[in-house]
């Protein structure tokens, strides 16, 4: 498995065709308390940089775009009952949604860990 | 436009206030807001939401202007610009009052103490500069208009606001001031911190009990250090003084009131004393007096929403397929656990527990038109038994 990052604050976590999306602990941070999380209905389909998403946080809704092209397959529940998830375990437990791809090239133009890393450094 | 338009544009850059340095110390997320850099955070708006709510938070309002006005009838020459009792306000007494355009349109809403040799008026930081300019014009050049811009403001709110207070010794700095922890809602006076002065009030904006305290510039860091010190306290930023307020269903100039709202219709009558409502004779008098002959058309109320989804300013309330009214500030209510609103509504659908439904983002939220505060406010009155 191998994971990717947007300039966006998302990170994509790739298994054979499956990516689960999430915000990135910097994107999180950012935002504060998370109140709420607007999820995507499963068999939704985005194109890349559709919005997919929205984050409550006390004091703003922000919208959450489709890292990359799929089909919704799982959405995660989860965060219906505990949207401060996204703010206790960002990487992992508090992931999104997950999508079946459907043009896996479009991860070629994404940032690996290192240069996510970099890219925050510079902000 | 062309490309040097932008040149002959009024942009002032971000200012610092005299807690600037205190506050990233400390890790305050810096934001900027009325053009200058505060703190909207420090662990999380929740956390010191509730922790102001349960003990004392230190908010940061430099921002604010400090104006004072004195000079021959300042009183009454103020009198002729506010809709409030400024000449029956007496000495060490403070008052919610508004600052009116000459159709009655609210400019700002601001407090008003009797400090004596002059009164110490308290205006929105976004706003002072325009309201220095309208109290300028209207005052006539005899009476003396001063921005204290060399005092810092700082907010010292909740239950336990009075215990940390009081512990600094202060001591009173006028002929029959009580000690702090004797001051009641709205009432203000001088002390002496060592040989510092403060400008004290019980009041604020959170709904809570504590003081208001304006401190020489140079004394501000001291005196944060020496009240966050105290184990009751600690610094709170602009996230959470904005969901305290809504919680406690106070408006906030430039979104729950604009110069296009009626002053009565806001719920601000009580900024209208009684002898003003007979006698008028202030800027907008013949609007706020016919308003309150009138029933008025759109009102401000209180919202709650089922489920946890908030409803932001801007969005539309609606009854059944009709618009009626708009959404002026919406949230997260921290201590409530659940999205709360404020917003203006046609009279008919105002009254407390209409069903309505607020859209956000094309979903209609199920809301209902609530009673406000939505927390209880917990002010330590003259006159009440404690």
């Amino acid at each position: 498995m191998s994971r990717y990052f947007t300039d966006e604050h998302e990170w994509i976590d790739v298994s054979g065709d499956i990516a689960t999306v999430g915000i990135t602990d910097y994107a999180q941070e950012q935002l504060g308390d998370i109140v709420f999380v607007e999820l995507p209905a499963e068999g939704k389909v985005f194109a890349k940089g559709d919005d997919a998403a929205v984050v409550e946080s006390v004091k703003a809704a922000s919208d959450v775009y489709a890292p990359i092209s799929g089909e919704v397959v799982e959405a995660n529940g989860a965060l219906e009952d505990e949207p401060a998830l996204v703010n206790s375990d960002a990487e992992e437990d508090g992931w999104f949604f997950k999508l079946r791809l459907t043009d896996t090239s479009e991860l070629d133009e994404l940032m690996d860990e290192a240069a996510y890393k970099e890219f925050v450094a510079n902000l | 436009m062309s490309d040097d338009a932008s040149i002959g544009l009024d942009v002032q850059p971000t200012e610092a206030l005299p807690l600037d340095a205190w506050h990233r110390a400390r890790g305050g997320r810096m934001v900027e807001f009325a053009g200058y850099w505060l703190p909207i955070q420090y662990d999380g708006i929740i956390a010191e939401h509730l922790w102001t709510r349960e003990s004392a938070g230190l908010f940061d309002v430099s921002h604010m202007g400090q104006l004072q006005v004195s000079g021959p009838n300042a009183a009454a020459e103020l009198e002729k610009i506010l809709p409030g009792d400024v000449i029956g306000l007496k000495a060490g007494k403070v008052r919610y009052s508004l600052l009116l355009d000459e159709n009655g349109g609210i400019l700002d809403d601001l407090m008003v103490t009797n400090a004596g040799d002059h009164l110490f008026l308290i205006v929105n930081g976004a706003c002072k500069w325009d309201d220095i300019a309208h109290l300028r014009e209207f005052l006539p050049d005899e009476i003396h208009l001063h921005y204290q811009d060399e005092h810092a403001l700082l907010a010292l709110q909740g239950p336990k606001a009075v215990d940390a207070l009081a512990r600094l010794g202060l001591v009173p700095a006028a002929e029959g001031a009580p000690a702090v922890e004797g001051l009641r809602f709205m009432e203000a006076a001088p002390y002496l911190w060592g040989e510092r002065p403060l400008g004290i009030s019980r009041s604020g904006y959170t709904g809570e009990d504590g003081f208001e305290i304006s401190v020489h510039a140079d004394d501000a860091e001291a005196l944060a250090d020496a009240l966050t010190a105290q184990p009751e306290v600690k610094p709170i930023g602009l996230g959470a003084r904005d969901s305290l307020r809504l919680e406690a269903g106070l408006p906030l100039y430039g979104h729950d009131l604009h110069p296009g709202v009626s002053v009565i219709a806001a719920g601000l009558g009580f900024a209208v004393s009684k002898r003003r409502r007979t006698e008028g004779g202030f800027l907008g008098d013949a609007r706020v007096m016919a308003e309150l002959l009138g029933a008025p058309a759109q009102v401000r109320v209180g919202l709650t929403l089922d489920g946890r989804l908030p409803a932001r300013e801007g969005a539309a309330i609606h009854a059944g397929e009709t618009q009626v009214g708009t959404v002026t500030s919406g949230g997260f209510a921290p201590s409530i656990g659940a999205p709360i609103a404020m917003g203006w509504v046609d009279a008919a659908h105002a009254a407390t527990g209409t069903p309505l439904t607020i859209e956000v983002r094309g979903k209609h939220l199920t809301a209902k038109v609530a009673a406000m505060p939505f927390v209880p406010h917990r002010y330590v009155r003259r006159g009440a038994t404690t």
